[in-house]
């Protein structure tokens, strides 16, 4: 479409509907753009509107006069404080401003008036397919229930995802100086605070539903609610009231659409086409870079509306995604608060501030490098308990990186946070580990890892992966093992694991040079034992089903292995409990179709994996640890899920475990694995708060700043770590 | 990475590539989908690409279009080099029955003595998909089938030839989504980015990386990535002009690629660094207007200023 009179109408008189038209009124003076916008002109909905980033170089060259008027009349601050219940812990270098939202729209709709933008207010669009019909283009920038979306919704094809966590906004004339955040426990539950400056403070409550409902606030009236808060934070508010307009509690929908516009007719800016949770202050930043976006398309392609509207979802779609994963993150850490509490405060405000994945370790050390340098002489007085285990009185002058910290398994003190662990090798022969294997392992040692842990390591011949698998079952194995124990630790504090595993139905496979899970040609292979006779892959080899002997004699391997272990000098034993081997193939229902107490419900397929840890265990020395590796998905809709993970954590830790590793997938072929770098990590967090145990982090780790972030942090104890290449 | 003894001889280039895995090597892709290069044109540039300082020739496949079958083209090249890697980037593998892609590749991988590089993806236009006569909707679960068929093909004996690379030709997976990561871990050899500034492959490469060490794979996924080019003033009009109709049924996206069109020799550069930095193994470049100044131009900037 070539036009030179465009005529454009906008749903919608909110940051972006305002914003877009006036840019492009003052680009194209010639156009005709009208803006129909339910409420009045002069409404004063809404409270505060954060901005993260106060510099907003794009919207000073996008248009200078909104520019200057918006940072004239911003509040600014640097600091964020975080409370946890009375704890106070400030943070700086987070450059902020702040404006009310009826200031924002108030210069927005001047600017629009001078540059000759027509501006309907109280007026509502109904049928937005009649207004479009009429226009070249239709703008529907009407927020978050946007009708525009609505009325194409085959077109645009918008997911809304509901939150779970109810909030409610509030106003206050107490000065809130800096963004602040409160937790506070009560006999409902625990709330969080957010609030910041303005003219007046905006002071938002949010809480579980559980919490929520506990407290009756869906009974309470909007007087009840507002005394319960001011009563609840009567310390913060100092005796100033809460106040509301169009008081309610929400859940915050996050929004996504399939495409942004359609041809040359229809186009979605600002909540309309995508949202993010609050907790990160970027909404109506977004929405206003939406309609620089827009002009920029229109300036990219003269007047071909649809190369413009083109250009400007090429040009957004991916920082939007960027920003909506990082607000993703937010609000999950935001719905579920609970899981942190436990922590001690220090560490729960360090990871409040790391929580989106754009703060880590290092960015906090250029935010405020006196907080940050604070919080290394924490973590090493919290972590470092010399003599009997009494902290040291006062903090330390010169304090390690959280990386550098020990850490502490019963008796045994790994020296740093890193651990290497090896993937599958093949390279042994009938269980012996060659000496190119060896030599490897030591060559690992070297570098200086707190925990080294082997690759997996057979309990028995039938239990290797592949005819190359290293083994632990015979005597001569012992004895390899233990020179190579020998040879690294004469030069370097590290503590050596043994990855112990058992293949079961997954056993007799090709090594992985080619792929994986190519079972061995008939004359090569040997039998399998697994909990019901299904093979791993279609076509692969067809497992026994263990009997009673069978159970008994994989128990007894297991233990003739641990014994081995301790004779070789090994520091600890870690069961491979995930990705589809013996004891994950108990676990998952997908391998596990018995009908005796080890098949069916999940306390019967957690049975033998437990029966086999207790084993372990008690032949296994008190003062050393033993870490299970832990399947927490099958990626299959009929698998083993996490929530049973969590379960089986829980009793493995009243067992005696002392350290989880969470891996994922692979119990079968057919999975919908995510790579998504965060995935493993998040298990691997949630494991650890919920079940109070210390866990090892294997998900993609490449950088120090990464693990300090994580140990730091709280969201795991020791890190795999794989250096990127120089 | 770990390297078996016997498989040593036939898996050199493998094993040379993970030896030097910091240095990337950059490719040149052939015209084979643009209208104005014959088959001259084509094999032309495939010999002069064997004399460097390109490491490979790379062809395109799409179906209703015209341009060049990508496997037979290369057989050609095959016979008019010596030393460059033969690689596809990628060809869509659902199109084809496993059985005759397998042997198709077996063929190239064997008269060029182990040259050949399989990028495999899904391809995602329906049109190919209809005039193949090979079903769309399935194609993902199809696709993970025929990885774990071609393998078994190339190492059994009923369908030959043998191929020269132990295991068959090098065989890379492309794609963005999660399925696709899954396949790289568990039946490729590694990756093929689908073109886009460097950050772009980084992300895609950190996401190879995580699958292949989750599927728990000895050694390192090979890397690959791909762009384009069209140098001068003139071209770049003209490449733009093709990208755009090339990738017209994506929308947006076709912008995308448009716009990261390398016209200059410092584009060129900035690309190549950034992809060096990313952790490329191999980054071939697409002309985007069939002219052997084209291949002059881009040659003399990876010559003179690269290194
Ligand atoms: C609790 C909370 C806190 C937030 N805090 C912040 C913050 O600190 N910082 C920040 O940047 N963002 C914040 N946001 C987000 C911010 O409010 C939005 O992201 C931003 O306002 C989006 O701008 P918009 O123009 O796209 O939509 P809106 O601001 O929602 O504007 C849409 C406009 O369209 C009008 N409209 C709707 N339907 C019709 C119709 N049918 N006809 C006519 N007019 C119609 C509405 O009245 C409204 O004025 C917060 C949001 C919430 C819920």
């Amino acid at each position: 479409m070539e036009v030179t009179r465009v005529k454009i109408a906008v749903v919608g008189g909110g940051p972006a509907g305002l914003y877009a038209s006036l840019l492009l009124k003052k680009e194209y003076p010639s156009w005709d753009i009208s803006v129909y916008e339910r409420d009045p002109a002069d409404n004063t909905y809404g409270w505060g509107v954060v901005f993260s980033d106060a510099t907003l170089s794009n919207l000073r060259e996008a248009d200078h006069e909104t520019h200057e008027r918006l940072t004239d009349t911003f509040v600014r601050w640097d600091p964020i404080d975080i409370f946890y219940e009375d704890e106070h812990i400030r943070c700086g270098g987070h450059t902020f401003a702040g404006i009310m939202r009826s200031d924002l729209l108030a210069i927005l709709q001047d600017r629009c008036r001078d540059l000759g933008v027509e501006m309907h207010h109280e007026t509502t669009i109904e049928e937005p397919t009649e207004l479009a019909d009429e226009v070249d283009l239709l703008i529907g920038a009407d927020g978050l229930n946007s009708v525009v979306r609505d009325a194409y919704e085959e077109r645009f094809q918008p997911r809304i995802e509901t939150g779970s966590a109810k909030f409610a906004w509030f106003g206050t004339e107490k000065p809130f100086d800096v963004f602040t955040f409160i937790f506070r426990e009560n006999e409902h539950g625990l709330w969080r605070i957010h609030a910041y400056p303005g003219t007046k403070s905006t002071f938002i409550v949010e809480c579980t539903e559980e919490t929520w409902t506990n407290a009756d606030m869906d009974e309470l009236g909007e007087t009840e609610a507002l005394a319960y808060f001011e009563d609840l934070f009567d310390d913060h508010l100092a005796g100033y009231d809460l106040l509301a307009k169009l008081y309610s509690w929400r859940n915050f929908p996050v929004v996504n659409c399939r495409r942004w516009s359609i041809e040359d007719r229809v186009v979605l800016l600002g909540d309309a086409v995508h949202t993010a949770h609050y907790s990160i202050g970027s909404g109506t930043k977004l929405a206003m870079e939406d309609a620089i976006a827009l002009l920029e398309g229109f300036r990219e392609h003269g007047q071909d509306v649809d190369a413009a509207l083109n250009w400007y979802e090429k040009e957004r779609r991916p920082r939007v995604e960027a920003l909506q994963a990082a607000a993703d993150r937010s609000q999950q850490y935001f719905e579920n608060v609970e899981r942190y509490w436990d922590l001690p405060p220090q560490q729960f405000a360090y990871n409040l501030l790391t929580r989106s994945g754009r703060i880590s370790y290092d960015s906090l050390k250029m935010r405020d490098v006196s907080y940050a340098d604070g919080f290394d002489r924490w973590f090493q007085r919290y972590q470092y308990t010399p003599g009997d285990g009494t902290p040291a009185e006062s903090l330390p002058i010169a304090a390690n990186q959280p990386l550098h910290q020990p850490l502490k398994l019963r008796d045994l003190t790994i020296s740093n946070r890193i651990a290497i662990t090896e993937q599958p090798t093949s390279s042994s022969d009938d269980g012996m580990p060659s000496s190119t294997y060896l030599e490897a392992l030591i060559e690992r040692g070297s570098r200086g890892p707190g925990l080294l842990l082997t690759d997996p390591v057979a309990v028995s011949p039938e239990g290797r992966i592949t005819s190359g698998t290293p083994g632990i079952y015979t005597d001569e194995h012992v004895d390899a093992w233990a020179e190579a124990i020998e040879s690294i630790t004469a030069s370097a504090d590290i503590s050596i694991g043994i990855h112990l595993v058992h293949a079961g139905r997954r056993g007799a496979m090709r090594d992985r040079h080619h792929g994986l899970d190519r079972p061995l040609p008939n004359t090569q292979a040997w039998e399998l034992l697994a909990p019901s006779a299904i093979p791993y892959t279609p076509g692969g080899h067809v497992p026994r089903e263990m009997d009673d002997e069978d159970l008994e004699a994989v128990r007894m391997a297991y233990s003739a292995a641990t014994e081995r272990a301790v004779e070789a000098g090994f520091d600890m034993v870690q069961l491979h409990a995930g990705h589809g081997y013996l004891l994950s193939s108990y676990l998952s229902p997908l391998s596990n179709e018995r009908d005796d107490v080890y098949g069916g419900s999940l306390e019967n397929r957690m049975r033998y994996p437990l029966e086999i840890f207790d084993q372990v265990r008690s032949v296994w020395p008190d003062e050393r640890p033993v870490g299970v590796t832990l399947q927490s998905t099958d990626w299959n809709l009929n698998g083993f899920k996490t929530y049973e993970a969590q379960e089986v954590g829980a009793a493995l830790k009243s067992h005696g475990c002392d350290l989880l590793s969470l891996v994922a997938g692979q119990a079968t072929i057919r999975e919908r694995p995510k790579y998504d770098p965060t995935v493993l990590a998040d298990f691997t967090e949630s494991f650890r708060n919920e079940l109070d145990i210390p866990v090892l982090a294997t998900n993609y780790v490449t950088t120090y700043d990464e693990v300090n972030t994580l140990v730091g942090a709280g969201r795991a104890d020791l890190c795999t770590f794989t250096p990127l290449p120089e | 990475m770990h390297v078996d003894v016997i498989s040593l001889e036939a898996d050199t280039y493998r094993s040379i590539i993970s030896l030097a895995s910091s240095d990337m090597r950059v490719g040149i892709g052939l015209p084979n989908t643009l209208d104005a290069a014959d088959g001259d044109m084509l094999l032309s540039w495939a010999r002069r690409a064997d004399d460097g300082p390109f490491t490979s020739v790379g062809v395109f496949d799409r179906l209703v279009y015209h341009g060049t079958d990508p496997l037979a083209t290369l057989a050609a090249c095959a016979g008019v080099t010596e030393e460059v890697r033969l690689a596809t980037s990628i060809v869509a593998g659902p199109l084809r029955s496993d059985a005759l892609l397998a042997k198709k590749a077996a063929t190239v991988d064997s008269i060029s003595d182990g040259r050949l590089t399989l990028g495999l993806a899904l391809g995602a236009r329906r049109e190919d998909y209809e005039e193949a006569g090979a079903s769309f909707n399935d194609r993902g679960r199809r696709f993970s089938r025929q990885l774990h068929r071609l393998r078994e093909i190339w190492e059994g004996d009923d369908i030959g030839p043998e191929p020269v690379q132990e295991g068959g030709p090098e065989l890379l997976i492309g794609g963005q989504s999660d399925p696709t990561f899954q396949r790289v871990g568990r039946y490729g050899d590694g990756y093929i980015h689908g073109g886009g500034p460097p950050r772009a492959f980084e992300r895609q490469a950190e996401k190879a990386r995580a699958a292949w060490q989750e599927s728990g794979r000895p050694g390192e996924p090979a890397l690959w990535g791909h762009g384009y080019f069209a140098l001068g003033e003139e071209a770049a009009e003209l490449g733009r002009a093709y990208l755009l109709d090339y990738y017209e049924f994506t929308g947006p996206f076709a912008e995308r690629i448009a716009e990261g069109l390398l016209t200059t020799p410092q584009e060129v550069l900035q690309f190549v660094r950034g992809y060096e930095d990313a952790g490329c193994d191999e980054l071939i470049l697409f002309p985007t207007v069939a002219d052997m100044s084209q291949y002059d131009r881009l040659e003399r900037i990876l010559k003179n200023e690269w290194r």
